[in-house]
C-alpha cells in the first residue's frame, strides 16, 4: 500500500532548451508563447478558409467551391477564429504577461496551466482531423441540434466537431481555474485589486466568465454526443424532445462567450493608452466596475441570439431590457478611453494607433448590437449579412485591433526586440482601410436582403458591386497581415534592441528585463501605487541579475500535463473507434483511461524539484 | 521601484491555500454542470411520451442511499477533526468509514439502475430516461471519482506526519465530498420527492413557453 506514494517518483525531466523543454514546460512565458505561435498558425488556416469563402463570393453564379464545401468552410471559418485563433490570443497575452503584471514568478498552478494548453491544441487538431477522414463539419460553429442529430447530420464530421470543442472546453475551464487562483493569490505584496492594471483585472473577470460558461456548452455537448453515440433522446423532437433546449444552452454559454472574446482586448486597450497618452487611466474603478457588470450581465442577455425563435412577448421584452442595459457599461468605458486620452501628450506609436483604432471600430459594433435589442430590428437582421457585419465589428475590428495592440505593446518584452514603427504604421493603415472595405459594405448588403450562409447568389439580386468591393477588401487586410509577419521576421532577426521598458510604461511587467528571467523577478517588488514605475520612477534600484547557484527555486517542467492531455484527447479518439469497432473502441477507451490514471498519480505524487545541475553545486 | 526582502515568498494575498482556493473555484463550476443537468430534467418533466417516468421511483430505497450518503458526510467530518488535532489513526479510520458508505451509495446506485432497466427504462426509451441516467450517473461518477480520491489518501497517509499540510489534503477532499452530497440533497428533493409525491403539473414550463 505504501508503494503508491512511489508511483511519482520518474525523474522531472531538465532540459533547458530543445524539443523536450517546450514539451515539458511549465514556464507561464514559454506556455504564452505556444498558445501565440498556435493561434498564428490557426488564423493562417481560418484566413484561407475565409479567403476561398470570399473567392466563391466575389462574382454572382460561381461555382469555386461546392455548396457542400461551402457550409464547411464559413464553420470551420467561425470555430476556427472564435476557439483556436482568439481565445488561445488572448491566452496567450494572459500567460505572458498577468504573473509579470502583478508581480509573481509563474501562475498558482504551472502544471495546470500546461496542461491547458496541451488539452487544447489536442483538441483543435482532433477537429481539424475529420479533413483528413472525409469532410470538414458542415453545421455551423453553432451547432444548432436537433439539426446536427444523426437524423439530420449523418456525416462523422459533426462527431469531431463535437468531441474537438468538448476537449478544447477541458482546456479553457483548467486555465480559467488557475487564473482566478493566480490573480487573486499571487499577487505582489502591496498590490491591492484596485491597483492591478487593467489587462489583470479583465484577466480575472474572463477566468470567472470561462468557469461558469463553460459548463452549460459542455453539457449540452454531452447531450448531443449521448444521442449522436447512444441514441438518447435530448434532442429527439418525435420523443417529445423541446427544439429549442440546444439554442438556450449554447447560448447560455455563447454570450458569456462574446465577453470572454473582447475583455482581454479592453484590457490591453486600457493598459496601451495610458502609457502612450502619458497619464493615468480616466476612472480606474469606473473601467473596473463596468467590466464586473458586463461580466454578470453578460449571463442575462443570452435570449436575444433567438428572439425570431418565438419566445412570446415577455421572455423577449426582458432580453431586450437586459441587452440594452448591458450596453451601458460598455459606453462608460468608451467616455473613460477618451478622457483617458483627453489633455494626454498622446504619442502615436503603432501599439497606440491599433488601440485607438479598436475604440473607433467597436464604438460601431457596438452601436450595430445595440440595434439587435429592438426585436422588430432584429427581426428583420436575423441571419443576414448585417449580422455578419455587426460581429466582425465587434471580433476583428473590437477583438483582434485590442489583441494587435498587445502585440505591438508587448512584443519588446517578450523578445527584447522593437518591431519596426514604419512597416508597423503601414500594418495598421492597410489593416484599418482593408477592414472597413471589407465589412463596412456588409451592413448594405445585409439591409437589401443578402443572406448569411449561402454559397451563390444571382446578378440580378443587386449585390454584386458590393460583393466584388467586399471580396477586393480581403485581399487588402490579407495584405496588411503579411506585412506583419514580415515585420515580426525582420524583429527577431535585426530588430533594435528594447530595453527594459522602452514604451515608459507604469506596470510592473516593464520593471523586469527583456525578455525576463525565467523566474521573472530577482526579489519580487513591493507595490505603493496603481503606477510603480511612473510615481517611484526617482527610486528605481534595479536588482542585478543573479548567479545561477542563488537563482529563485522554480518549478521544474514535467511529462505528466503531456500525458493527461494526450490521454483525454484519445478518450475522444477512442469514441470514433468505437463507432467503427465497438470491441477494439472500448478496449482502446480503457487502456486510454489507465494512461490517464496513471498521469494523475504521477502527477500528484511527483517529486516537487528536480536536485539542481550539478554545475551549479560547483560555484556552492 | 521598491523592494522589501522581508516578504515571506510563500504566502498569498488572501491568506488562503491556493489548492483550497481552486477546490473552491471548481466547485462554483460543478454547480454549473449539475445546474444545467437538473435543469433540463425539470424542463422535460412529463413530456415523454412514452414509457416509465417518475412512477418507477422507490422512494424508501433511495432514502435509505441518502441516508448512507449524508452519514458519510459526518465520517467525513471526523475524519478531518482527527488529522486537525493530529491523530492519523483517527483519520483513517473515518475516510474508510466515509469510503465504504460512498461505495455502498454507488452499490445502490447501480442496484437502482439494473431494477429500472429490468422494468423496462433505458436511457433511450424517453426524455425521462435520457436526463434521469445522465444526471443520476453524472452524480454517481463524482462519488466513485471521490471514493478513489479517499482511498488514495487513506494508503498515501501511512507516510504522512500529521500537520497543517497533509489537514489541507484531507480538507480539500472533504470539500468536494461535501458538495458532491449536497448537489445528491437538491437531486432527491427535486426530482426524487417532488417527482414522486409533488403535483402533476410541471415545475417549469417548457421552453418553447418562456414567457409564452
Amino acid at each position: 500500500m505504501v508503494a503508491l506514494a512511489n508511483i511519482g517518483l520518474i525523474p522531472r525531466p531538465v532540459h533547458p532548451t530543445g524539443v523536450w523543454s517546450w514539451l515539458t514546460t511549465v514556464d507561464h512565458k514559454r506556455i504564452g508563447l505556444l498558445y501565440g505561435f498556435t493561434a498564428l498558425a490557426f488564423s493562417i488556416l481560418g484566413g484561407i478558409e475565409s479567403l476561398i469563402i470570399r473567392a466563391q463570393l466575389a462574382a454572382p453564379n460561381q461555382s469555386i467551391v461546392s455548396p457542400e464545401t461551402y457550409n464547411s468552410l464559413f464553420t470551420m471559418h467561425g470555430t476556427t477564429m472564435v476557439f483556436m485563433v482568439v481565445m488561445p490570443a488572448g491566452a496567450a497575452f494572459f500567460n505572458y504577461m498577468v504573473p509579470l503584471q502583478i508581480g509573481a514568478r509563474d501562475v498558482a498552478f504551472p502544471r495546470l496551466n500546461a496542461f491547458s494548453y496541451w488539452v487544447f491544441l489536442f483538441g483543435a487538431l482532433l477537429m481539424n482531423f475529420s479533413f483528413f477522414v472525409g469532410a470538414f463539419p458542415d453545421i455551423g460553429w453553432f451547432g444548432y441540434a436537433p439539426l446536427t442529430t444523426n437524423e439530420y447530420t449523418t456525416t462523422g464530421a459533426t462527431d469531431y466537431w463535437l468531441l474537438g470543442l468538448q476537449v478544447m472546453g477541458i482546456g479553457s475551464l483548467a486555465a480559467g481555474f488557475n487564473f482566478a487562483v493566480t490573480i487573486l493569490n499571487l499577487r505582489a505584496p502591496g498590490m491591492t485589486l484596485m491597483r492591478m492594471p487593467l489587462f489583470t483585472w479583465m484577466t480575472l473577470i474572463v477566468a470567472f466568465l470561462l468557469i461558469l460558461a463553460f459548463p452549460p456548452l459542455t453539457i449540452a455537448l454531452t447531450f448531443l454526443l449521448f444521442d449522436r453515440f447512444f441514441d438518447m433522446n435530448f434532442f429527439n423532437v418525435s420523443a417529445g424532445a423541446d427544439p429549442l433546449l440546444w439554442q438556450h444552452l449554447f447560448w447560455i454559454f455563447g454570450h458569456p462567450e462574446v465577453y470572454v472574446l473582447i475583455l482581454p482586448a479592453m484590457g490591453i486597450v486600457s493598459d496601451v493608452l495610458p502609457t502612450f497618452s502619458r497619464k493615468p487611466l480616466f476612472g480606474y474603478p469606473m473601467i473596473v466596475f463596468a467590466g464586473i457588470v458586463i461580466g454578470f450581465l453578460g449571463f442575462g442577455v443570452w435570449a436575444h441570439h433567438m428572439f425570431t425563435t418565438g419566445l412570446g412577448g415577455w421572455a423577449s421584452a426582458a432580453f431586450a431590457g437586459s441587452t440594452m442595459v448591458i450596453a451601458v457599461p460598455t459606453g462608460v468605458k468608451l467616455f473613460n478611453w477618451l478622457g483617458t486620452m483627453w489633455g494626454g501628450s498622446l504619442r502615436f506609436k503603432t501599439p497606440m494607433l491599433f488601440a485607438v483604432g479598436f475604440i473607433a471600430m467597436f464604438l460601431l459594433g457596438g452601436l450595430s448590437g445595440v440595434m439587435h435589442a429592438v426585436v422588430p430590428v432584429d427581426t428583420q437582421q436575423q441571419d443576414t449579412y448585417f449580422i455578419v457585419a455587426h460581429f466582425h465589428y465587434v471580433l476583428v475590428g473590437g477583438s483582434i485591433f485590442g489583441l494587435m495592440a498587445g502585440l505591438y505593446y508587448w512584443w519588446p518584452k517578450m523578445t527584447g526586440r522593437m518591431l519596426s514603427e514604419r512597416l508597423g504604421k503601414w500594418h495598421f493603415w492597410l489593416m484599418f482601410a482593408g477592414f472597413n472595405i471589407t465589412f463596412f459594405p456588409m451592413h448594405f448588403l445585409g439591409v437589401i436582403g443578402m443572406p448569411r450562409r449561402i454559397y451563390t447568389y444571382d446578378a440580378d439580386q443587386g449585390w454584386a458591386a458590393l460583393n466584388a468591393l467586399v471580396s477586393a477588401g480581403s485581399l487588402v487586410l490579407t495584405f496588411s497581415v503579411l506585412l506583419l509577419l514580415v515585420n515580426l521576421a525582420i524583429s527577431l532577426r535585426r530588430g533594435e534592441k528594447a530595453g527594459d521598458n522602452p514604451w515608459e510604461a507604469p506596470s510592473l511587467e516593464w520593471a523586469t528585463s527583456s525578455p525576463p528571467h525565467h523566474y521573472n523577478f530577482a526579489v519580487v517588488p513591493t507595490v505603493r501605487s496603481r503606477y510603480p514605475l511612473w510615481d517611484e520612477e526617482a527610486n528605481v534600484v534595479e536588482p542585478p541579475p543573479l548567479p545561477p547557484h542563488e537563482e529563485p527555486h522554480m518549478p521544474s517542467p514535467s511529462y505528466w500535463p503531456l500525458m493527461l492531455a494526450f490521454s483525454i484527447v484519445m478518450l475522444a479518439v477512442g469514441l470514433l473507434i468505437w463507432q467503427w469497432h465497438a470491441l477494439i473502441g472500448i478496449g482502446f477507451i480503457v487502456v486510454m483511461m489507465v494512461l490517464g490514471l496513471r498521469s494523475i498519480y504521477g502527477w500528484v505524487y511527483e517529486p516537487p524539484a528536480v536536485e539542481a545541475p550539478a554545475a551549479v553545486h560547483a560555484h556552492t | 521601484m521598491y523592494f522589501d526582502t522581508t516578504v515571506d515568498p510563500h504566502r498569498t494575498s488572501t491568506g488562503l491555500n491556493n489548492r483550497k482556493m481552486l477546490m473552491w473555484a471548481f466547485l462554483g463550476s460543478d454547480v454549473l454542470f449539475f445546474g444545467t443537468l437538473i435543469a433540463t430534467h425539470l424542463v422535460y418533466r412529463g413530456q415523454s411520451l412514452v414509457g416509465h417516468q417518475e412512477d418507477i421511483f422507490s422512494i424508501p430505497i433511495t432514502s435509505i442511499s441518502t441516508f448512507v450518503l449524508l452519514m458519510s458526510s459526518l465520517a467525513m467530518v471526523l475524519a478531518l477533526s482527527g488529522i486537525q488535532r493530529g491523530n492519523l489513526q483517527t483519520m483513517r479510520l473515518w475516510i474508510a468509514v466515509t469510503a465504504i458508505f460512498g461505495a455502498i451509495f454507488v452499490g445502490f446506485q447501480m442496484f437502482e439502475f439494473h431494477e429500472f432497466v429490468q422494468e423496462g427504462l433505458t436511457p433511450r426509451t424517453n426524455l425521462f430516461g435520457s436526463t434521469f441516467f445522465t444526471m443520476t450517473g453524472f452524480h454517481g461518477a463524482h462519488v466513485t471519482i471521490g471514493v478513489i480520491w479517499l482511498w488514495s489518501l487513506f494508503f498515501a497517509s501511512f507516510k504522512w506526519k500529521a500537520g497543517t499540510e497533509t489537514a489541507l489534503h484531507v480538507e480539500i477532499a472533504g470539500l468536494y465530498w461535501h458538495f458532491v452530497d449536497i448537489v445528491w440533497v437538491v437531486i432527491f428533493g427535486i426530482v426524487y420527492l417532488v417527482g414522486a409525491y409533488g403535483a402533476e403539473d410541471r415545475l417549469l414550463p417548457p421552453v418553447s413557453a418562456l414567457g409564452g
